[in-house]
């Protein structure tokens, strides 16, 4: 049975800050709305693993109490946030979807999630995802999947798909999420939000439990392209305690977001637009693309060729990386340690044994193969090598164009358990997303259109390295088309 | 790139020691047969030409002169504090306070 949940329109950050500081509403008010859409809602999407009620109140309160004697409040002061339970909060638990962390608590904060509570945001919870953000659907979470609040029969995507549900379902009115693949487009797209890829070093990941550390982001998921523009405005930045994170300047945001296509140049990749594109997502792509000509932008067809390699070299460097990463996990720190094992070795073997569930397994015995003595030069020299022409492709592409323009995925939202026996047919989910992260630029999900059956259909918009003005830019006219 | 390889039994179980995972039989049958489909789909990357590329590991690789700000930045080498041992050692399976316990490693 098709069910969509009831929508609900949460008010803009903008609203309620300003809201807040004229004293015409309140954060508290602002998170009791969301925690009475989770009582609400969330048994049935799952969005949340856990919740943190007591403390969002009391930091609401706070807040509250600093707008009644005037002082200027912070960017974020009051707005309800949800964060992806693949980064550490001090006082939260942190699972990242997984048995292993099962019970951790971590001793410290992410600097991301730091920022966001320097700047007045209420921290709602920690929100369901694959494990260790591995995967395309959340059917891989080890605490059972999301479902998107258009159909809850089907998938809302992933890894981060508690982070786009959450927004979806007016839950939270901003989270944050983690893309290594396309985690926070996919998920955004299938969700009808926002989702923000940030150019790789442009937003830490002290705090980030790691997956493929060359790919891994954290980015920002909102209802409208000026919402996640600002989240992104608070989180980006050069952090000491992260070595890749870049010292480039971060502009405002917003400056220039409301300037217009007219004048821009935006290419279009053919190759995003072959075989395998779902008619509806064509259609809704195309359409989008033929308004922005109409408000004035200069559509230049670009090409990039080496696009059919992207999946098969992404999933060699993703799970290398995964394979040396995810060895921390060992039973010795934290997390889950398998019971009466006699020697070290066995019980390594017996607590990743019990603690992984198959997806990353899967991943991680890949990633030792192809890391391995006699593959490494055939697989991972080779990915290294392909990434290079794939990266070079989007450089001499951007010489051209401000933004590229192509579907965020081949399909809307599929069908809970319709892809779960198949490891590649799950992977081909990312096969317009993972060209992003190995070339290291920036990207955003913006809603373009609805199937016949109601599903959202999102746009996807890549920006040069360090380039996100202009892809809010062009995402901020496409909500206007 | 080896064309006709196919990643045998005896390879999953060489690869799971490697990585430190006990697979039972039925895992290690399935995770033969998705190794296989996923290498077989990697085999692709053949098609390309690519003696001459330098391997690329990192964004930074690519972005030459004048992207400065994207090079990674490290921090000046200075002792500050760290996280607390207590702290620490509460997420611990199995800790005296001081240390990690872990099962005997050498054998009398």
């Amino acid at each position: 049975m098709t069910t969509k949940i009831s929508a609900v329109k949460l008010p803009s950050i903008n609203e309620l800050v300003e809201g807040i500081a004229k004293g015409t509403t309140s954060a508290v008010e602002a998170a009791r709305l969301c925690f009475r859409r989770i009582d609400e809602e969330d048994a049935t999407i799952h969005s949340f693993l856990s919740i943190d009620r007591e403390r969002a109140m009391a930091r609401a309160a706070e807040i509250d109490a600093n707008a009644t004697t005037g002082e200027a409040l912070p960017m974020l002061a009051g707005i309800p946030m949800g964060i992806k339970d693949v980064l550490v909060v001090d006082g939260m638990p942190a699972t990242a979807g997984s048995k292993i962390l099962e019970g951790y608590q971590p001793p410290y904060t992410a600097t991301a999630v730091r920022k966001l509570i320097d700047a007045g945001a209420v921290l709602l919870g920690k929100l369901n995802c694959d494990e260790f953000a591995m995967g395309s659907s959340n059917e891989n979470s080890a605490y059972g999947p999301v479902r998107n609040p258009y159909d809850t029969e089907r998938v809302p995507g992933g890894s981060s798909g508690g982070s786009a549900a959450a927004v979806a379902a007016g839950m939270a009115v901003a989270t944050l999420g983690s893309d290594t693949g396309g985690s926070i487009r996919q998920p955004a797209s299938f969700c009808g939000v926002v989702g923000v890829l940030p150019t790789y070093g442009r937003v830490s990941r002290y705090g980030l439990v790691a997956f493929a550390s060359s790919l891994d982001r954290v980015g920002p998921f909102a209802a409208t392209v000026l919402d996640a523009a600002k989240v992104l405005g608070v989180v980006a930045g050069h952090d000491p305690m992260d070595a890749t994170s870049s010292t480039e300047p971060v502009p405002d945001y917003l400056a220039e977001i409301d300037k217009g296509v007219a004048g821009m140049r935006l290419g279009v990749p053919p190759e995003y637009f072959g075989e395998g594109l779902d008619p509806e997502v064509r259609a809704a792509v195309e359409a989008t693309i033929e308004r922005l000509k109409q408000a004035g932008a200069e559509i230049v067809p670009v090409s990039l060729p080496h696009t059919r390699y992207a999946v098969p070299t992404y999933y060699v460097i993703a799970t290398a990386e995964a394979s040396a990463n995810l060895a921390r996990f060992d039973g010795v720190r934290y997390g889950y340690r398998a019971p009466n094992t006699q020697t070290l070795a066995g019980m390594y073997h017996c607590s990743r044994e019990g603690g992984f569930g198959a997806e990353v397994k899967r991943r991680i015995l890949l990633g030792t193969y192809v890391l391995s003595a006699g593959y490494y030069d055939a697989y991972y020299r080779k990915a290294q090598q392909v990434r290079r022409l794939l990266t070079e492709d989007f450089l001499k592409a951007f010489d051209k164009v401000d933004a590229i323009l192509t579907p965020t995925a081949p399909t809307s939202a599929f069908k809970l358990g319709e892809k779960t026996d198949n490891p590649m047919e799950m992977y081909l989910a990312d096969i317009y997303t993972v060209t992003a992260n190995l070339a290291g630029i920036c990207g955003a999900s913006v809603p373009c259109g609805e199937s016949r059956a109601g599903l959202p259909i999102g746009i996807q918009i890549l920006g040069k390295h360090f380039g996100e003005s202009a892809v809010f830019r062009v995402g901020h006219a496409v909500e206007r088309l | 790139m080896v064309e006709n390889e196919r990643v045998a039994t005896e390879d999953v179980v060489r690869i799971a020691e490697l990585a430190n995972l006990e697979l039972t039989a039925a895992e290690t049958a399935r995770m033969q047969r998705d190794l296989n489909s996923i290498l077989d789909y990697v085999t692709q990357l053949n098609e390309l030409e690519t003696s001459s590329v330098e391997p690329m590991a990192q964004v930074s690789d690519v972005l030459g002169a004048g992207a400065e700000n994207a090079r990674p930045a490290l921090r000046e080498d200075r002792v500050m504090p760290c996280l607390d041992r207590q702290r620490v050692m509460a997420s611990a399976p199995e800790t005296d306070g001081t240390f990690f316990k872990v099962p005997k490693v050498i054998e009398r």
